[in-house]
């Protein structure tokens, strides 16, 4: 019985894994030829998942019915609503590839299996409710992550992305996992809800070292200051729409992981970590915002800028209250949604031979050659600026908004000052597509997927997208509440 | 049918401003002219009902406005005998100005902005006058100080009309603060904004006293002295006079409208609408008294010394406001509002008729150059001579007289019978100006329209002959200020016998003829018909304004040689003016050698302006630099926006840096943070 429901409850992990294998075999019998194939699959594959995810969300599905496998694991509306997100941002990894990858002569049969593969990982990560599952997860998006960071192998930079990538997760891992085995050594349980029952009372170093050792693994995986080193070199160096992916889906996943351990196996001690993760938002903040305006490439500002969104978000991890982790959600949902719509709009972008253009300079008068296309990445722009009325605005007021009313004032009026930092790269972007005298004409090669991601995405960040707020918080109240509900 | 008045300017300057070029001028000309003939014809029928004692007073609700604590008022429109007389008296004159404007402004580029101005003017001008509330009022009076500055300005290319609407903006805020003070005051001490209210409420306050600047004031002497201030601004009385002349750099119908006809007479209306008020303040009335009178003899002493001809009568208006001051500072509202009455439709007369002059003589100013033009534009000449007529105040009692002869006689005879020390002092001192007014007006009709000809002397003249009469170049008049120099600028040329250097000037278009025309019945009827009304009627003012019985019988009471003192000293100013201007020219001359000191003097207008310069604007200027170096420059620019912004660029530097490309600082800066996170949690 236990099983069986067990079983029912990873239902789209099993789907995901199943379809990945299958999938694998195809492309090993089948060849490059049907690579699209495969990606229609796979695209279908993860369609399935969202829905078989979605009505728990919609249900704020909580408590000892989304427990599976004795407390390994949980499918709560949390992790569905991560895993949503997750979904969504695969498959638009999957849908923007081709056109990218056809140039190179690269796009292979692997690709959509090794996205397949990570989303199973993620999908795991966000569940996950034991050190041991969060490992195994961690680790399965990791080694898919890798390979997709090299995926170019013949390019230089991709190869060199995917070995920094490489040794440093493996650092990184190593820290976590020693971190791990500290907790477990202090607590002498591997389960999230064991641990914070056991960790109950004076805080003992180990348990500590423990907790900031597991804590600093996690940051390297949403690159958070100071483990933020490999972002940018990794973001430029693998194919955009890889680094697209990178930007969007493990962000989330490695987020809501971060959430679930800090507010449930570590939420009896929610003041001990609080400064580390003021700390590393703070930082985030402020290295994000000043790292990006010395960037030349579009894909390195975007990815200081990944790293400027992720020292927002960590102020709703900061209150510490549903809340907050309500904020966090929401500001996840519309920076996927930036992210997505930047990077579509950099992969859109291609000089007169179709050669991908990543310099920010090559953007001058974007606005004279393709208006369209100009006026969309300006929208992104502000939106990241967080200007109103685009809807970026909202994800950092409902943040503040948390931050405030967990009395971490102070934190929040740093955060809007910071935040102006930010705004002069963004709108520089948009400075050069409007008023400087273009010097290369730039061209999209662009198909009908790009712009319909493209469109998308700029409708939900215009004015628009504020229609949206009323559902969106009443789903993001709904996983957060389940997230704080205690078996 | 009074919120059409009101709005139809408005709609008429939206469209023809929004418009613009793209309506082209005969359609903006249309439509605002078409407005304002509308809403004239609307005030009329509104103003005979008021004559006739057949309307009621009323307010007409517009839309609720402000609802703040105890400060609520409504927008809305108020109608009574006192703002009936300001409607036609604005809606004729704007009216006709309009009209006048397409003959005078016919070769300017931007008619369009022009006729929005004008109509944007009246609108503002019409929401001052049938304000209910105070708040309601002071938007009116910043409307028009806007739409003043505009059109002062108007021919934004010429430098000096630049400073000219500068200075204009600025002196009227010096008044607008008293205005805004004593508005603020009012609300403090009566708890509303609303006029009827204030008024209904003022005798409680009367006796009672304030601190203010550390003194204690009696409440109401106050409160009236700050809006008196307001009232000196826009009527550029004594002090916050120096605005008004250099605001003929203006067009010339604009100078009509707004700086004779109209806007400077505000001031005059405020008083007036709040004369309940002003009647329990004694001191602030004696203040209005003596400002007044002040005025009214400074201006006409530097009127008689000018040289341009709209100069002249741009101190004269300012003399005739003054005339309007005392007689509202004696208690005598209505003999004010009556002289604003009939000084609107003679003033805006001579200045369209000196804008007809100008219009003939090339854009030339300087009556020096002028001479003999009788002949050459009759119709000019004879409304020119209505206006004089009407101004100099020529009629014989209880037979027949000008507008001037009505109106400026009840004011002196009020001021004398007014039987105060101050009443008495303004007798004399309106008396003596009204000498001098004869004697400028006398003398700016003798120099234009008699005489020789000294056309040939003018560069205007000589670019004409020269350059052919209709030059587009000359579609701006770029006309150079010379009123500050004592001698003339211009290139004296080879005279060819007649001083007329073949130049022969042309009478205006109708356009501009026809407002002349109907001015002239005004400047000529206007007091004959109205006067009984506006002085011995208390049915007529309908408790509009403050109406003394009292005064008004002692008036008719007074000496018959008071009342014959206007008419002996215009007969007087216009024998001197005959003597030095016609008969023996050379006697201005030596009149001004043999008192040079008091010349110059005048000539300068008393040295206000050089005295300002000293005292606010140099000082205001050395502030202005030393924030600019030290505080802006030196302190928040260096430490402000530069100052983070050299910050932000050192940390884009350092982060830059950081990020070396190499695996092995990427991990160590990685263990740093982790051996930094550690350490934080061991020490803590």
């Amino acid at each position: 019985m236990e099983l069986t429901s067990s079983l029912g409850l990873i239902a789209p992990e099993i789907l995901l894994s199943v379809a990945g294998l299958f999938l694998l075999l195809v492309a090993a019998w089948a060849g490059d030829r049907a690579s699209s194939a495969i990606s229609i699959a796979a695209c279908v594959v993860l369609g399935a998942a969202f829905f078989l995810v979605a009505p728990s969300v919609c249900a704020g599905a909580a408590g000892l019915e989304t427990v599976a496998f004795g407390g390994q694991f949980r499918a709560d509306a949390f992790a569905g609503f991560a895993k949503l997100m997750i979904y969504a941002a695969a498959g638009a990894a999957l849908v923007v590839a081709p056109a990218f990858f056809t140039r190179y002569a690269a796009m292979r049969a692997e690709y959509p299996v090794l996205v397949l593969f990570g989303t199973l990982g993620m999908s795991i990560m966000v569940s996950a409710t034991d050190l041991l599952t969060l490992y195994i997860g961690l680790e399965m998006q990791s080694l898919a992550a890798y390979v997709l960071a090299a995926f170019l192998r013949p390019d230089q930079r991709s190869a060199e992305a995917g070995l920094k990538y490489f040794v440093l997760g493996a650092l990184a891992s190593g820290i976590l996992l020693f971190g791990a085995s500290l907790l477990y050594g202090f607590t002498g349980t591997t389960q999230f809800e064991l641990m914070r029952v056991a960790m109950a009372g004076p805080i003992s170093t180990g348990t500590l070292f423990g907790i900031v050792f597991v804590l600093a693994g996690l940051a390297f995986k949403i690159s958070a200051v100071p483990f933020h080193m490999w972002t940018p070199d990794v973001y430029e160096g693998a194919p955009t729409p890889v680094t697209q992916f990178f930007a969007t889906a493990p962000k989330v996943a490695a987020i809501a992981l971060t959430a679930r351990v800090a507010l449930d196996a570590f939420g009896t001690h929610a003041d001990a970590w609080r400064q580390v993760v003021i700390f590393a938002a703070l930082a985030s903040i402020v290295v994000g915002a000043l790292g990006a305006i010395g960037q030349t490439n579009i894909k390195r500002l975007l990815a200081y800028s990944s790293i400027n969104n992720v020292g927002f978000i960590l102020i709703g991890l900061a209150a510490a209250t549903p809340q907050g982790a309500s904020a966090m959600l929401v500001y996840l949902v519309i920076y996927v949604a930036m992210s997505v719509g930047s990077f579509v709009a950099v992969l859109m972008l291609r000089d007169e031979d179709g050669a991908p253009v990543e310099r920010l300079a090559d953007l001058a008068g974007l606005s004279r050659t393709k208006p369209a296309l100009a006026f969309c990445l300006a929208a992104m722009m502000f939106s990241l600026a967080g200007i109103p009325p685009l809807f970026g605005f909202w994800g950092k007021f409902v943040v503040f908004q948390a931050a405030v009313q967990a009395d971490l004032v102070a934190l929040a009026a740093i955060g809007i000052a910071a935040s102006v930092i930010g705004a002069f790269y963004y709108i520089k972007v948009v400075k050069v597509m409007y008023f400087d005298e273009a010097v290369n004409v730039v061209r999209d090669r662009s198909d009908w997927a790009h712009w319909a991601l493209l469109i998308i995405s700029t409708a939900l960040m215009s004015p628009l997208g504020y229609l949206l707020t009323g559902p969106l918080s009443v789903l993001a109240d709904r996983a957060a509440a389940s997230l704080f509900f205690l078996v | 049918m009074i919120e059409i008045i009101v709005f139809a300017p408005l709609l008429a300057a939206i469209v023809a401003g929004l418009g613009n070029r793209g309506l082209g001028n005969t359609v903006a000309k249309v439509v605002t002219t078409g407005a304002l003939f509308l809403s004239c014809a609307l005030s009329w029928p509104i103003f005979l009902g008021f004559l006739g004692g057949t309307a009621e007073p009323g307010v007409v609700p517009v839309l609720h406005w402000v609802q703040s604590g105890s400060l609520s008022f409504d927008w809305s429109l108020r109608v009574d005998t006192l703002t009936a007389i300001m409607l036609v008296v604005i809606t004729s004159v704007s009216a006709l100005v309009h009209l006048y404007s397409w003959g005078y402004m016919d070769e300017d580029p931007d008619q369009p902005r022009f006729f929005a101005y004008l109509s944007l003017f009246t609108f503002a001008m019409l929401m001052l006058v049938t304000a209910n509330n105070l708040v309601q009022m002071f938007f009116g009076w910043e409307g028009v100080g806007l739409a003043s500055y505009l059109l002062i300005g108007f021919w934004f290319r010429k430098p000096t009309a630049n400073a000219a609407a500068i200075k204009a903006f600025v002196v009227n805020r010096v008044g607008d603060l008293g205005f805004m003070l004593g508005i603020f005051g009012l609300f403090l001490v009566f708890g509303t904004v609303s006029i009827p209210e204030i008024l209904v409420a003022a005798p409680t306050a009367a006796g009672s006293s304030i601190t203010f600047l550390g003194m204690r004031l009696s409440t109401l002497d106050i409160l009236c002295f700050l809006l008196f201030i307001g009232a000196m601004g826009k009527s550029a009385q004594l002090g916050l006079h120096v605005w008004l002349p250099d605001a003929m750099e203006g067009p010339t119908p604009v100078s009509a409208l707004i700086h004779a006809a109209t806007m400077v007479t505000a001031g005059v209306f405020m008083v007036c609408r709040l004369s309940p008020l002003f009647e329990l303040a004694p001191v602030a009335s004696t203040i209005v008294t003596i400002i007044g009178a002040a005025t009214c003899l400074f201006a006409a002493t530097v009127g008689t010394t000018q040289w341009d001809i709209k100069r002249v009568i741009a101190y004269s208006t300012c003399s005739q406001l003054g005339y309007m001051f005392f007689a509202a500072g004696v208690g005598a509202y209505g003999a004010a509002m009556f002289h604003l009455f009939t000084h609107a439709f003679f003033k805006a007369l001579l200045f369209l008729g000196a804008g007809s002059v100008i219009h003939a003589m090339h854009h030339e100013q300087d009556m020096r150059y002028y001479g003999n033009l009788r002949k050459e534009i009759p119709i000019t000449f004879w409304a020119m001579m209505a206006g004089t007529l009407a101004i100099t105040g020529v009629g014989i009692l209880d037979v027949f007289g000008f507008a001037g002869f009505y109106s400026k006689d009840a004011i002196l005879e009020a001021a004398y019978a007014s039987g105060s020390e101050a009443g008495r002092t303004a007798f004399w001192l309106g008396a003596f100006a009204a000498l001098l007014t004869s004697f400028y007006s006398w003398r700016l009709m003798f120099l234009t329209f008699w005489g020789r000809p000294r056309w040939a002397l003018s560069e205007h003249i000589q670019h004409a002959v020269h350059h052919g009469h209709d030059d587009p170049d000359e579609a701006n008049p770029p006309r150079q200020e010379n009123s500050d120099m004592g001698e003339p600028h211009h290139v004296p040329s080879p005279d060819k016998g007649d001083g007329t250097a073949g130049y022969h000037p042309h009478e205006s278009p109708w356009v501009m003829l026809i407002p002349l025309l109907i001015l002239s019945v005004g400047a000529v009827f206007a007091g004959f018909v109205f006067h009984h009304q506006f002085i011995d009627s208390a049915a007529f003012w309908n408790g509009s304004i403050a109406y003394d019985e009292h005064l008004i019988h002692a008036m008719h009471d007074v000496p018959l040689w008071v009342k014959l003192t206007a008419t002996i000293v215009m007969l007087v100013g216009l024998f001197i003016a005959w003597l030095g201007y016609l008969r023996d020219t050379s006697i201005p001359g030596k009149f001004a050698d043999q008192l040079g000191p008091i010349y110059r003097f005048v000539y300068n207008k008393w040295y206000f302006d050089e005295l300002y310069r000293l005292i606010f604007i140099r000082p205001a200027f050395w502030f202005g630099r030393q924030f600019w170096h030290a505080v802006d420059v030196g302190f928040i620019d260096r430490f402000g926006p530069n100052g983070v912004a050299e910050l932000v660029d050192k940390g884009a530097y350092a982060a830059k840096r950081l990020q070396s490309g190499y695996l092995y600082s990427y991990a160590l800066i990685m263990l740093l943070g982790l051996v930094a996170a550690t350490s934080w949690f061991m020490v803590r």
